[in-house]
């Protein structure tokens, strides 16, 4: 494979998440939805009942709707990621996956430019969350707005890694909505997007721990400090080391002789 | 260019769906794999097309192994496989030219490789048409102008002209059978359907996992007394097929 190939290989890619993506208007709004209604009134709701101290990264008191949009960030990524892995299974059941498969290119390079495909998918909808919740008057620095770019795409990166482990070890279709239900809405309410970790540390210590062991609490601490233009190192390192053994299973997943396609 | 397939065994946990198979395609010719429903023909595209590892046995393609050259030799083959594989709600210019993206060839020469191929099967004028709008016999032929963009040198097609009707799928048989003589494809044909093969092509029955026979179909005839290849099949198979 020589670097001509491999960039027409991601073009082609890219170009195919896209087009399915604009084909798929219905999915672009319910991304939208789901994130603005928990802006909007859940939030509008939650805030006389929780009061943020002052944390890192915010320098200042901040209102409880400042405080979720990187967690309602992260969730959008999340949901995506896992919906990517749906169609991939969708995909793999009606055939379509076979035609990615029997590519001369090597497997690893596909899955992965796969995953960055669906990943750069991702931060349009994560893009179009924040230009609302701006005019809703939820705004970060300008400048947040670049920086927090490299941390959304290695947090899609992460979630479609996971996922597509997820995907390429669920046989059947029917078995993902339970998957929906006991990955997406465990690891994003056991995660740090709608409480500071030191409140829920309050309520229960094994339910903090749980949550700081959480991926997901990283990726969202990850965004939220990036959002404020500083890194966390130790969500960074995190989020990496999760998104590389996350690829590393999801290609092993794929490869033949784990029985792909297998009926 | 052909496939040579030795000794190849495969086995879903205890069920064996293919047992000692040994196989050499005729290079430029129409190969006809015949079977009933069950007996093995897309276990053995799968393996062909590297969507299972091997378990036992070897397959080369062009004297290169399918094991240790996976990148060469799947440059080599176009594969039309049993359900379809197009995006229907993208049109045909978009599905062809994901398929050349995977294989490295870029939109500008995929052009006319495209026009080429459609033009063959008078689908020149439906190049922005949904998938979606398409009937089946002209979905087929858009896979098999998708399985000839990248010029391979062997075309796999496991029961194309299932779901068919009986014009639709002479008509595919016949373009086929004429790509092989203008350019020397090799074609392997999986069916179940007897009246698509000829009396001249090399045909395999397969059955239960096992090769039962492999010559020409007259020739086969020959050996086997029979009158024709549909007697021959429903005797060898014990099927009504």
């Amino acid at each position: 494979m020589t670097l001509r190939d491999a960039l027409i290989c991601f073009n082609g890619l890219l170009q195919r998440e896209l087009l399915r993506f604009v084909q798929q208007r219905s999915r672009f709004f319910s991304a939208l939805v789901r994130p603005l209604l928990w802006l909007v009134v859940f939030a509008s709701g939650f805030r006389a009942a929780l009061g943020i101290a002052i944390i890192e990264p915010y320098e200042t008191y901040i209102t409880y709707e400042v405080y979720i949009v990187p967690g309602l960030c992260a969730m959008i990524i999340l949901f995506n990621g896992m919906q990517s892995s749906l169609s991939m299974v969708y995909d793999r059941e009606m055939g379509s996956m076979r035609v990615l498969l029997v590519s001369p290119m090597p497997r690893p390079f596909l899955l992965l430019s796969k995953l960055m495909a669906t990943s750069l998918i991702s931060l349009l909808q994560v893009y179009g969350f924040l230009i609302i919740a701006w005019l809703w008057g939820v705004e970060a620095p300008v400048t947040g707005y670049l920086t927090a770019l490299p941390a959304f795409l290695l947090v899609a990166m992460m979630l479609s890694a996971i996922g597509l482990f997820i995907s390429a070890r669920i046989r059947q279709l029917e078995n993902f909505a339970g998957v929906m239900n006991f990955v997406i809405f465990p690891m994003f309410f056991l995660s740090s997007a709608l409480y500071p970790l030191w409140k829920m540390r309050e309520a229960s210590e094994w339910l903090y721990w749980i949550c700081a062991w959480n991926p997901f609490s990283h990726g969202v601490e990850l965004i939220r400090f990036a959002l404020y233009q500083q890194v966390n190192g130790q969500a960074l390192s995190i989020v990496i080391a999760v998104t590389l053994v996350a690829s590393i299973l999801a290609v092993r997943g794929f490869q033949p002789q784990q029985g792909m396609g297998k009926r | 260019m052909s496939i040579q397939i030795r000794n190849l065994s495969f086995s879903y946990g205890s069920l064996n769906a293919l047992q000692d198979i040994n196989l050499s395609l005729q290079e430029g010719c129409f190969n006809a794999l015949l079977g009933p429903n069950g007996a093995g023909k897309s276990t053995l595209f799968a393996l062909l097309t590297r969507l299972y590892a091997l378990q036992n046995g070897e397959i080369s393609i062009a004297g290169r192994s399918i094991a240790h050259h996976p990148a060469e030799v799947m440059r080599k083959l176009g594969v039309v496989f049993q359900q379809s594989t197009l995006d229907l709600d993208l049109s045909i210019a978009q599905n062809l030219y994901y398929h050349a993206a995977l294989h490295g060839i870029s939109k500008r020469q995929a052009l006319p490789r495209i026009t080429e191929e459609l033009a063959r099967f008078d689908l020149s004028g439906r190049l922005h048409d949904k998938v979606r709008t398409l009937n089946g016999g002209h979905r087929r032929r858009v896979e098999i102008a998708r399985a000839l963009l990248h010029k391979p040198e062997i075309l796999l097609l496991d029961e194309p002209s299932a779901g068919l009707d009986p014009a639709t799928r002479e008509s595919l048989n016949r373009h086929i059978r004429e790509l092989c003589d203008q350019q020397q494809l090799t074609v392997l044909w999986a069916t179940h359907l007897i009246e698509e093969v000829h009396n001249d092509d090399p045909v395999t029955i397969l059955f239960r996992g096992r090769i039962l026979a492999s010559d020409t179909a007259s020739r086969l005839c020959q050996q086997h007394n029979s009158a024709d290849i549909s007697t021959l099949f429903r005797s060898l198979t014990g099927t009504t097929e």
